[in-house]
């Protein structure tokens, strides 16, 4: 029986690229798959945009393709991407003139366009859209600040339309996290639109692979001491039978863990209803599915069922939202947290005096409570360090720099014991607005170009 | 009965979405999975949270995987690239969790720690 094998390429904008280089030599796969747009990603990607108008694409592609694109050729695999990111046309031709670069010959580099709404908003308004907000439910009108982009999350179909096409090289913007690891799948068993199993199945696939090593081991809550060699990770490869049952692996003799234990704790990583999880393609019902240890890191995943997709599909905007000025500051023992308080106060009442005011403070103590934050216990008296760490929420990025400048004095000012001023960068916040649209009125919008690399010896089409 | 931490007794994973956070907790078999059932409720878990969580808590189950899903609300000062947090994206969520301390009955312990040298320091 006709099995598809997929590797996992990266599982965010700046994951090691390693694994998918050891995938691609010895994981005798098919198709090589990235996702590169974890939410935080489109915020700075739009930044860089900001600085350059030709930015906005994650801007490892180049190299990874100058390493994974010989690879491709003689191994026959191809390679899905969405680093495309909020520029998949300058991601696109960079990629081209990789592959003339390295003078490949007849190589099909793909390009799927459409999910970028940014320019459309007006029209898409004209059209009945409220582009309300889906978790405050806050009104459009009400949002004052500028945008910095907007898209819709495409699914696997313009991907499957590309690979139709002959692509060797899928590039895109904002598809879903699954999309590129779904669409291979249509395109080699022919699924239907309305497979809503089949494709649940393949929903399911994409979700394990689209964090790269969480389900190898990475990240794992069990007995995470006990997993070998997270130095040199495997990144999950799926084994995928025409009714959508596969097997979750990872290429032998590299590090990490494949097993239900590990499985299971991705299963559900970025989850909210696990009976309906909504993407473009299917909605898919995580609770059927069973997993099954059939060997060493081999784990069956089979069971997952699907609905019906959507008639809407959910779009991210993301607005200014003013700047953070942030600074640690790091005091020993004895008594280090009475200092690092009171060096708090001593901040606020040089900001109360000088008439300073920010939408919003911020105030931990790391070492004590900055990761759990008001549900810590335990003796805060003995600690033998702890920094104070401060952060302001401010309009104008003049606003938030200057509040770092403030601590420096302390050092010969404020309490003893002062080791270590740090963490200052100022960083520009951006809000998420999330919302739905109509599918249809995005769909119409997507397109797909094929360039042929290397025919004719002159690089064109 | 034994007041045992949920870190003695469970696997965790927590990931964010806009301004909300998923929790989701695994019992490592049923009958541990029946006491997160009937001790970590989504009113359980927004105390827990007080402070960190200021929206509501919805408490999915999934007993395929002997999960339970919590869904948190307003839970990251706003969202990862906007919030002033440290732990921006909320993974720490989880290990936070595993702080609270759930009811076990005596024998489903020593059931689960019968091969465990010291089982006494979960008491």
């Amino acid at each position: 029986m006709k099995k598809v094998r997929i590797g996992a390429a990266q599982g965010f904008y700046g994951d090691t690229l390693e694994p998918a280089v050891e995938t691609a030599k010895r994981g005798e796969i098919q198709y090589l798959c990235f996702d590169c747009l974890a939410e935080l990603t489109l915020a700075i990607l739009a930044k860089d945009r900001t600085r350059d108008p030709d930015a906005g694409y994650t801007k490892d592609v180049p190299s990874a393709m100058r390493t994974l694109l010989p690879l491709a050729r003689e191994k026959g695999f191809k390679i899905l991407t969405n680093g495309g990111g909020i520029n998949p046309l300058g991601a696109w031709r960079e990629v081209i003139k990789v592959a003339r670069e390295l003078e490949l010959e007849d190589l099909k580099v793909a390009v799927v366009t459409g999910d970028d709404i940014l320019p459309r908003l007006a029209e898409l308004r004209g059209k009945g859209v409220s582009l309300q907000d889906l978790e405050t439910g806050r009104s459009f009108d009400s949002l004052k600040a500028p945008l910095m982009f907007a898209n819709a999350y495409l699914g696997s179909w313009p991907i499957v339309e590309a690979l139709r096409r002959g692509a060797d090289v899928v590039i895109t913007g904002r598809t879903t996290d699954t999309a590129q690891f779904l669409a291979p799948l249509i395109y080699e068993f022919d699924w239907g639109e309305e497979d809503w199993d089949r494709l649940a199945q393949g929903i399911l696939m994409g979700h394990l692979m689209e964090c790269s090593g969480q389900s190898t081991g990475g990240n794992f809550s069990g007995n995470w001491w006990e997993i070998d060699d997270l130095d040199r990770i495997g990144f999950p490869v799926a084994e995928v039978d025409s009714d959508g049952t596969f097997v979750l692996t990872k290429t032998e003799g590299t590090g990490g863990l494949v097993c239900v234990d590990t499985v299971k704790e991705q299963m559900l990583y970025e989850i909210h209803n696990p009976a309906a999880y909504v993407t473009p393609d299917v909605v898919v019902d995580f609770t059927t599915a069973t997993l099954k240890d059939v060997g060493l890191n081999r784990v069956l995943v089979k069971g997952a069922t699907g609905k019906p997709r959507p008639d809407a599909l959910k779009a991210v905007m993301g607005y200014e939202d003013g700047y953070m000025g942030q600074v640690m500051i790091g005091y020993a023992w004895p008594d280090a947290m009475k200092k690092a308080r009171a060096a708090e106060r001593i901040i606020r009442n040089i900001m109360a005096r000088r008439g300073w005011e920010y939408e919003e403070i911020h105030t931990s103590f790391v070492g004590y409570n900055s990761l759990h934050g008001s549900t810590v216990q335990g003796d805060e008296e003995e600690l033998n360090e702890v920094y104070l760490r401060m952060a302001v929420r401010a309009k104008t990025k003049a606003d938030a720099a200057k509040f770092r400048r403030l601590f420096p004095p302390l050092a010969l000012n404020g309490p003893p014991g002062l080791g270590g001023l740090t963490g200052m960068e100022t960083r520009q916040l951006v809000g998420m607005w999330s919302t739905l649209i109509p599918r249809e009125l995005i769909e119409n919008s997507v397109e797909i170009h094929v360039e042929v690399v290397g025919v004719d010896g002159t690089g064109a089409a | 009965m034994a007041r045992v931490q949920l870190k003695e007794l469970s696997q965790v994973r927590a990931g964010d979405k806009g301004n909300s956070v998923n929790v989701a907790l695994f019992a490592p078999d049923e009958a541990i999975y029946r006491v997160f059932l009937k001790e970590v409720t989504a009113e359980r878990v927004k105390e827990h949270f007080k402070g960190l969580v200021h929206g509501e808590v919805v408490r999915y189950e999934v007993p395929n995987l002997l999960a339970l899903n919590f869904v948190m609300r307003e839970a990251l000062g706003g969202g990862g690239s906007s919030s002033l947090r440290t732990d921006n994206l909320g993974k720490c969520f989880g290990s936070n969790l595993q702080r609270m301390k759930v009811e076990v009955d005596d024998e489903i312990l020593r059931e689960r720690w019968k091969d465990h040298a010291d089982p006494s320091l979960l008491y």
